[in-house]
């Protein structure tokens, strides 16, 4: 061993960082950085996303109701006394008026309140659905004229808005819909306890209001609506979507006219969405002459929107099947409908369903296309009764009647816009939920 | 399988539901100044009466009118609501898509309003102050010149030094032709202008030449100054609400409804109000109508139930929920109620 055929001593170590490793570590960790920051810009997005709607929608979740002792006044009501439905009937909204004035005296002089307002004045805080809100319980109750029976009445917007800080004695002074005065009279009525802010389940169950009374506005027609569009979607797109996508990944032979059918149909799942509403005008309505506004014509327009999402989920969840399967079903003798059906499908039924929820997801969003076919404006106002009715009565659907409330006037049907997207983004993270579980729960890897 | 089922057990349903049903509810569109006027009128009339509520659509009053004259037939609308009155060119268009026989009904009227942020600058305008803002070329030294005004202190002496910014309706709003028949274009005769344009507009007859006059008079800048606004009234607060500087024009009703967020300025003086549109005293107010389809009463339940309540005393009168929310009840309702008890349609009393 000689000096000479010594290996040179390396003049640096691995416990030593060199210029050249510390910039590649350093081009690292920023790198990270540059994720983190992204991440946490996301992240704030999303909480001053959640915190503005929870803060500016839930005052719709609560509204102002008073309570009062009305008698139902048989000489207003029925003249007659024959109890004669059709001759009650006879009596409007505008009849019972008089009923709630008077009521608004006796809950004074009950109270005790000192007030020098006059009845008319009174009755003004209250929500203009009161009037029919009384004909409605004498229709259904005409045995009940003559009583005193007690009723709890909407208190009308600016009311509302006062007890949920929104009005103010300031921002009044120009309002000629309410007055410092009825405010006070407001707050006599606090103490007494007859007028209380609770929880309004009416918002979620009941229909859309005219602009004057956003009080008594409710998104649960638009959901029956939104119920029925998605009914029809899931009826024609799930069954459509699969029979298309089996036979595109299993049968189809491998050829140009598939490849140009795969791009098309990857194309059509870009289309934007009020492409389709048009559509659906002109061949739904205009041509096959389906009813406008109709849940049953929404629902065939999402559905062209949703079968390519659908199509390509469920192609995705074919393809994962493993060859091994189908090749085994084969070799003990299935014919190549059986082993799809009786082996491919189920392996990638979990894979179909997660695709077909975040479908529909999308679908339920979805608003473009329905200002086209007469969903959006003032349309959400009778309940369905049966299921060809509420395919084809005009009704709304939950993001249209959103768009709707956030057009009107009236400041409060802005925040019942916000407790309306509330609600959607609620059906909308439970889909997502449900199929990131059922992913979760029964997918298979191979 | 079972899905099989309820695909097809969903498709004959709705086959057989098509067929047999007719439609039961009125179906109106249109003007969306009329839209909360309709929609309280249907609410009231659904509550009232035993037929179902009517459906009531906004988009303008030239896109009602225009679905309004597709044709007649369960799939068209019965009932077309327009803050302006029905042009010739749309009954021609009407007649020969088979839409002949028409009822006009005028509710009653609605006054605009210049409005701006509750926080601004206070303004008392004049028609020729809005010329003199928003017009394409004004008229300086007896010359017709592109507009130079850039605040409205070159507008006005008398006014602050704002940036001149407006918000105006689209030309798909009823409110717009108003705006430039009682606005820009009496700013326009005001200032002299259109005696200029006059002598220069080029045109066979006297007629030719005055509506060349009146077109050059109305064509406004397109330098940014003057926004049109296709959506709703909401759209012009929040675009003030961002632009402070930002004057809008609004619906009466609109600005009652929003006082905590908007000052009004008077035009010639005038504090709007409906007492003072009712007067005649504020100069910018127009009649609201609404159209109804003559062959669809009989056909659709309740159509001529529903034209008869929107304009019931009850209603559409000085102390109903209309004047209330900021309609200007029409002095000469009765006649229009004899008028649609009658069925008296378009041209016929010509």
């Amino acid at each position: 061993m000689t000096d000479a055929s010594q290996p040179t001593v390396p003049n640096s170590s691995l416990h030593i960082l060199d210029a050249r490793t510390k910039r590649r570590n350093a081009a690292e960790s920023r790198f990270k950085l540059y994720g983190m920051i992204a991440i946490g810009i996301g992240l704030l997005m999303l909480v001053t996303l959640l915190t503005t709607i929870l803060s500016k929608g839930t005052g719709a979740f609560t509204q102002t109701f008073v309570t009062m002792e009305v008698e139902l006044l048989e000489s207003k009501l029925d003249k007659t006394g024959e109890r004669d439905l059709e001759k009650i009937k006879k009596v409007t909204t505008f009849g019972y008026a008089p009923l709630i004035k008077t009521a608004f005296e006796q809950t004074v002089e009950t109270h005790g309140i000192d007030t020098d307002l006059k009845s008319k004045t009174m009755a003004k805080i209250l929500s203009k659905s009161a009037a029919s809100q009384l004909r409605d319980y004498v229709i259904s109750n005409p045995d009940q004229i003559g009583q005193t029976i007690e009723f709890r009445f909407l208190a009308n917007s600016r009311v509302d808005g006062y007890m949920k800080g929104r009005v103010t004695r300031d921002s009044i002074a120009n309002d000629k819909n309410i007055t410092a005065a009825q405010l006070d009279f407001v707050d006599q009525l606090i103490e007494v306890g007859a007028l209380k802010k609770t929880f309004n389940i009416d918002f979620i169950i009941g229909a859309d209001a005219s602009d004057q009374r956003p009080e008594a506005a409710g998104i649960g027609v638009a959901m029956m609506g939104s119920l029925f569009m998605m009914l029809v979607v899931l009826a024609l797109a799930l069954p459509i979507g699969v029979a298309a996508s089996i036979y595109l990944e299993e049968f189809a032979p491998k050829n140009w006219i598939t490849d140009i059918i795969e791009v098309n149909i990857s194309n059509l799942a870009a289309v934007p969405s009020i492409v389709f509403g048009i559509l659906g005008l002109a061949v739904f309505i205009n041509y096959m002459h389906l009813p406008q506004s109709a849940p049953l014509v929404g629902g065939l327009v999402l559905t062209l929107m949703t079968l390519p999402t659908i199509i390509i989920s469920t192609r995705a969840a074919l393809k994962a099947v493993p060859p091994s399967i189908r090749d085994a079903a084969l070799g003990v003798g299935a014919s190549k409908m059986q082993a799809v059906f009786h082996h491919v499908l189920p392996l990638a039924a979990p894979g179909i369903l997660t695709g077909t929820i975040i479908g529909l997801a999308q679908a339920l969003g979805e608003t473009a296309p329905l200002l086209l076919i007469g969903m959006i404006g003032f349309i959400a106002s009778n309940m369905p009764g049966t299921v060809g009715e509420g395919l084809l009565s005009p009704n709304s659907a939950m993001p249209a009647q959103i768009y709707e409330w956030a057009k009107r006037a009236d400041p409060a049907f802005y925040e019942r816009a916000w407790g309306g997207i509330i609600i959607l983004l609620i059906f909308l993270i439970s889909m997502n939920t449900l199929a990131v579980l059922l992913r979760r729960r029964f997918e298979r890897r191979w | 399988m079972s899905v099989k089922l309820t695909a097809s057990a969903l498709a004959i349903a709705a086959v057989a539901a098509t067929s047999a049903a007719a439609r039961d509810q009125v179906q109106v569109a249109g003007s969306s100044t009329v839209l909360p006027y309709a929609s309280i009128v249907a609410e009231a009339f659904g509550e009232n009466f035993d037929f179902p509520t009517p459906v009531v659509e906004s988009g303008g009053s030239s896109a009602g009118l225009k679905r309004f004259c597709e044709g007649v037939g369960e799939n068209t609308i019965d009932v077309a609501n327009a803050s302006r009155k029905i042009k010739d060119k749309e009954i021609k268009a009407c007649a020969e898509a088979g839409v002949t026989d028409i009822i006009e009904v005028r509710i009653g009227y609605d006054g605009i309003v210049f409005a701006s942020d509750i926080n601004g600058n206070e303004f008392a305008y004049t028609p020729t102050d809005w010329f003199l803002a928003l017009s394409n070329e004004i008229l300086m030294d007896g010359q017709m010149v592109a507009n130079p005004n850039k605040t409205w202190a070159d507008v006005n002496a008398n006014f602050p030094a704002q940036a001149l910014q407006a918000f105006i309706p689209g030309t798909k709003h009823g409110t717009r032709e108003v705006f430039e028949d009682k606005v820009i274009l009496a700013g326009c005769e005001a200032t002299g202008a259109f005696d200029v344009l006059l002598a220069a507009a080029e045109g066979d007859t006297d007629k030719a030449k005055h509506k060349a006059a009146e077109k050059a008079c109305i064509s406004l800048r397109t330098d940014g100054v003057s926004v049109d606004i296709d959506g709703d009234y909401t759209e012009t607060l929040a675009r003030i609400e961002s632009n402070k500087d930002g004057i809008g024009v609004f619906g009466l009703a609109f600005y009652e409804n929003n006082t905590d967020k908007l000052q009004v300025a008077t035009m010639s003086g005038i504090v709007p109000s409906t007492e003072s549109i009712a007067t005649g005293e504020y100069p910018v107010s127009r009649p609201l109508f609404f159209y109804v389809k003559k062959a669809h009463i009989g056909v659709i339940p309740g159509l001529k139930e529903y034209a008869e309540f929107f304009i019931a005393d009850e209603i559409a009168g000085e102390d109903g929920p209309l004047a209330e929310y900021g309609l200007v009840s029409d002095p000469e309702l009765t006649d229009t109620q004899n008028a649609v008890a009658d069925e008296a349609v378009l041209g016929s009393n010509m």
